[in-house]
């Protein structure tokens, strides 16, 4: 297989793994799995990564990347522990 | 240093667990955990990509440092009422990350033109990623700013409120005008001149203080056919990168239309759109670099906000469209106040509230946006805890899009340690509503109002509500009998069964707390 068929196949699957999952998650949990997968979507850290650390790439490319790793960090850091923050809140008493 | 295939591995497991993690969400009793393997998976791309080559660290490790910092402290400071605004910013960071992700890329793979360039594959999608991730931060900018109450309103700010809306404003502009005067001579006339009006439209836009004007639709339909038209022209010119930042403007314009006439009960809908968005935004990136995680990650995020959205214009009875484009309001059917009102509204006291609960065994309590105003969670729970100590039984019914978010009053309720499985869906207890002797309506309006059941005409027609209506006796606690965000008037509020508790929800609930001690 070609490489874009390939990934394209990746994607369009993932987003049927994706609905399978999501379709499971109880209202309750809506305003976490918004912040969770939030975070998740934070994963563009590691494109930002790679291009912010390249050693011979232009100033504009790589000061843009820098920013995206900032921008990217707060929504994976950020993302992560507001979520835990939240679902640690949803207990049963005993 | 890794070798590619052993990173790519690395990556699978990365996906394998945010999978995972998402089904933990399933249940609360496993949401926990799940998250925190989700957060595993993210360390365990983040240290292959970084072990995968050669970086020059201070960059990596300068950028990682500011957002982490940034990102803890506003996940440990935010309070549970403004997760809305929270989530909303976030959205807006991951699309503006995405972007720069993108046009980076393109800047980086045009230095290497002595092979053959970049490919159509990569070329399609930084256009796509462009598009969608300008959207994605432009919409969620303005999203976060009516929640926050600083766009679009009439009133006076607070200094920080001032500072974010004016302060962005002139970035985006003064940004766009000096970016496009520098590149003048490089990049050409046009693409600077275009640069400069879409910042300035930004700008200008943001400062309205309607958050309608006339054209708009068509202003909205025009400038996503330029976007998409220098899109194209990216693709036939990806040497032209001042192209791709015209294009990013052109989007920004567009987000910024989208959601700037979005506000109150529909904001649950474009929050989840976006966050939709944000996630394709990242899938389109993984395109652009040929990457199978970001592809992943990025389709199970967009596949969650795309479901979300749905459930909520379900929840709603609109479509999508209705919501980006039409326009909720009374019409001229809608009956008056008046008519609806007039000598039908009984005003009670917590005395009297406290001597319903006398003799009655189950009590529906049903939130709104206005139980979250009042910061009324707390001694909502106390009242709650009190009855149940005199043996009553009492739930929460949910109306899935009461509040500015999914989940939003679940995620409040819980905070004050309400029990999960208190909280109950609308569908779970409508049938059982007849059998309730008391609901306390707390800020909530236009999701129990029964004329989205009796009137076809009305705004909210086919809108599915929880029908307190139908419990032995109803007491609403509202500030006044103004209406809710459909702007109609409310029968329920004068049923026979019904009584008005006007009052602030959190001192009405304080009132009928130390009403029913001393009964």
């Amino acid at each position: 297989m070609d490489g874009f068929v390939m990934i394209l196949t990746v994607f369009v699957l993932a987003i049927f793994v994706g609905i399978e999952i999501i379709t499971k998650v109880p209202p309750t949990l809506h305003t976490p799995l918004m912040s969770g997968s939030n975070a998740i979507s934070g994963i563009t850290i590691i494109g930002a990564l790679v291009l912010a650390g390249q050693m011979d790439t232009s100033p504009l490319a790589q000061i843009m990347a820098f920013v995206a790793v900032i921008f990217a960090a707060i929504n994976v850091v950020g993302g992560f522990l507001v979520t835990d923050r939240m679902l640690k809140m949803f207990k049963k008493k005993d | 240093m890794l070798n590619p295939d052993t990173v790519n591995i690395a990556y699978l497991i990365a996906a394998v667990l945010f999978m995972f993690g998402l089904k933990g969400l399933a249940h609360p009793r496993t949401a926990v955990r799940g998250n925190r393997m989700a957060a595993l998976g993210m360390i365990f791309a983040i240290a292959a990509t970084l072990l995968s080559g050669k970086f020059e660290w201070h960059y990596v490790v300068l950028g990682v440092a500011i957002g982490s910092v940034l990102g803890a402290v506003a996940a440990m400071k935010v309070k549970m009422t403004a997760m809305p605004e929270m989530v909303g910013l976030f959205n807006g960071f991951g699309g503006a990350a995405s972007v720069l992700v993108a046009g980076s890329a393109l800047v980086a793979a045009m230095q290497y033109v002595t092979s053959e360039g970049p490919d159509t594959q990569m070329k399609v999608a930084t256009v796509a990623t462009g598009i969608i991730g300008s959207v994605t931060f432009f919409g969620s900018y303005v999203a976060f700013g009516k929640l926050a109450e600083f766009l679009a309103v009439k009133w006076k700010l607070h200094l920080w409120q001032k500072v974010a809306k004016y302060g962005f404003s002139l970035i985006v502009a003064a940004g766009a005008v000096w970016f496009g005067v520098a590149s003048f001579e490089t990049a050409g006339v046009p693409e600077s001149v275009g640069l400069i009006l879409s910042g300035v439209l930004i700008g200008g836009l943001l400062l309205n203080k309607k958050d309608r004007f006339p054209g708009m639709n068509a202003l909205k339909v025009v400038l996503s056919g330029v976007a998409l038209i220098l899109g194209v022209l990216v693709v036939l010119n990806p040497d032209n990168t001042m192209l791709f930042w015209v294009m990013v403007g052109a989007a920004g314009v567009v987000g910024v239309l989208l959601t700037f006439s979005i506000g109150g009960a529909d904001m649950p809908v474009v929050i989840a759109l976006l966050n939709s968005y944000s996630g394709l935004a990242a899938a389109a990136t993984g395109f652009v670099i040929n990457n199978n995680v970001l592809i992943i990650s990025g389709s199970l995020v967009g596949a969650s906000g795309i479901i979300l959205t749905n459930i909520m214009c379900k929840a709603m009875n609109r479509s999508l469209a209705n919501v980006l484009f039409g326009v909720m309001g009374p019409t001229s059917e809608t009956p008056s106040a008046d008519d609806v009102y007039g000598g039908k509204i009984k005003a009670t006291s917590a005395e009297e509230i406290a001597m319903l609960f006398d003799g009655a065994r189950h009590v529906v309590i049903v939130p709104g946006y206005g139980m979250a105003v009042a910061q009324a969670q707390h001694a909502v729970r106390d009242l709650a805890n009190l009855l149940e100590q005199r043996g009553l039984t009492v739930d929460y019914a949910i109306h899935p899009v009461a509040g500015r978010m999914p989940g939003h009053m679940n995620v409040l309720l819980a905070e004050a340690n309400v029990e999960y499985d208190r909280l109950r869906e609308m569908d779970e207890i409508n049938p059982s509503m007849s059998q309730m002797d008391v609901a306390i309506v707390i800020g909530a309006n236009d999701v129990v109002n029964p004329v989205a059941r009796t009137d076809p005409n009305s705004p909210i027609a086919g809108m599915p509500i929880i029908d307190v209506d139908k419990a032995r006796t109803v007491v609403v606690i509202k500030r006044s009998l103004s209406p809710g965000f459909a702007g109609i008037p409310n029968p329920l509020f004068a049923l026979d069964n019904t009584v008005m508790f006007f009052n602030d929800g959190k001192k009405a609930m304080l009132d009928i707390i130390s009403a029913v001690k001393e009964s």
